[in-house]
């Protein structure tokens, strides 16, 4: 029973993260953007929880929360970004920043 | 038990695709929130309550709401009535009301069952968890110490409105 329940908890992270994916590559909008990197990056968490599970160890509930201090780091950096690009462009469409000041 | 587990991937899977189609960001982050809900009742039935209490206070409390923080400061000015009014119509309501209840039968069944509910699992209770994480993983956790004040310093120095910039702007 922990087989199968092991085999459908990969199988449902796996498809939180192909969603998460579909949402950074279809959108252009750079809140959604942020909104897919946490779903792939809780995806990720969900895949290590379920193998810790599965082997009845507490390493696979250590790395998801090392997986959610990188999410609050990385968040708090792009809401930032968000921040900036909305102040210079005024608009929150990521191809607005499509070109460097070379 | 495992019936918990598939209802829950199911709201979690349909909430997903809800907030990568939906076109407003505040309903989008109410999805969202929905999503992580229906993720850390997985983590409980998986045995795993205390990440899913940190799913729930850490994802869904705290990064959310720096979510909801950002969309407020962008809309700024005379039409944030009008949209507030527009992102609080009725109409908005019933999805996430459904999916979200269907998560608290669920819950109320668990609270109902009490141990019993989650027969047949394994649970690794905070006390394991803690102790692998200040034991074996401790050069991990000075690490993530160092991450959050990266972030903390580089989000500080991203967020902030530069005297210059803003002199370029109005030139």
């Amino acid at each position: 029973m922990a087989l199968v329940l092991m085999r459908h908890g990969l199988l449902l992270a796996g498809i939180l993260f192909a969603l998460g994916l579909v949402g950074v590559l279809v959108r252009r909008n750079i809140l959604f953007i942020l909104l897919s990197i946490e779903i792939m990056l809780n995806a990720a968490g969900l895949a290590f929880v379920v193998a810790g599970s599965r082997w009845i160890q507490p390493d696979g509930q250590v790395m998801f929360i090392f997986i959610l201090t990188m999410a609050a780091a990385e968040v708090s950096v792009g809401l930032a970004l968000l921040l900036q690009l909305y102040h210079r462009f005024k608009s929150l469409d990521i191809d607005a920043a499509s070109r460097m000041r070379g | 038990m495992n019936g918990l587990f598939y209802i829950s991937s199911v709201v979690a899977i349909l909430s997903t695709i809800m907030v990568i189609t939906e076109l407003n960001g505040v309903h989008a982050l109410l999805y969202m929130i929905v999503s992580l809900f229906s993720v850390a009742l997985i983590f409980f039935t998986l045995g795993a309550p205390f990440v899913a209490a940190l799913e729930v206070i850490i994802y869904a409390g705290a990064i959310m709401v720096l979510f909801v923080f950002v969309i407020m400061m962008l809309n700024l000015g005379p039409r944030a009535v009008a949209q507030e009014r527009q992102w609080l119509s009725p109409k908005m309501w019933p999805g996430p009301a459904l999916l979200a209840s269907v998560l608290m039968v669920e819950l109320i069944y668990i609270l109902r069952r009490g141990p019993m509910a989650l027969s047949g699992i394994q649970v690794i209770g905070p006390k394991a968890v803690g102790f692998s994480l200040f034991g074996l993983y401790l050069l991990g956790v000075e690490l993530a110490s160092m991450l959050l004040l990266a972030g903390l310093i580089g989000a500080y120095h991203l967020g902030r409105r530069t005297p210059t910039k803003e002199k370029e702007e109005k030139t």
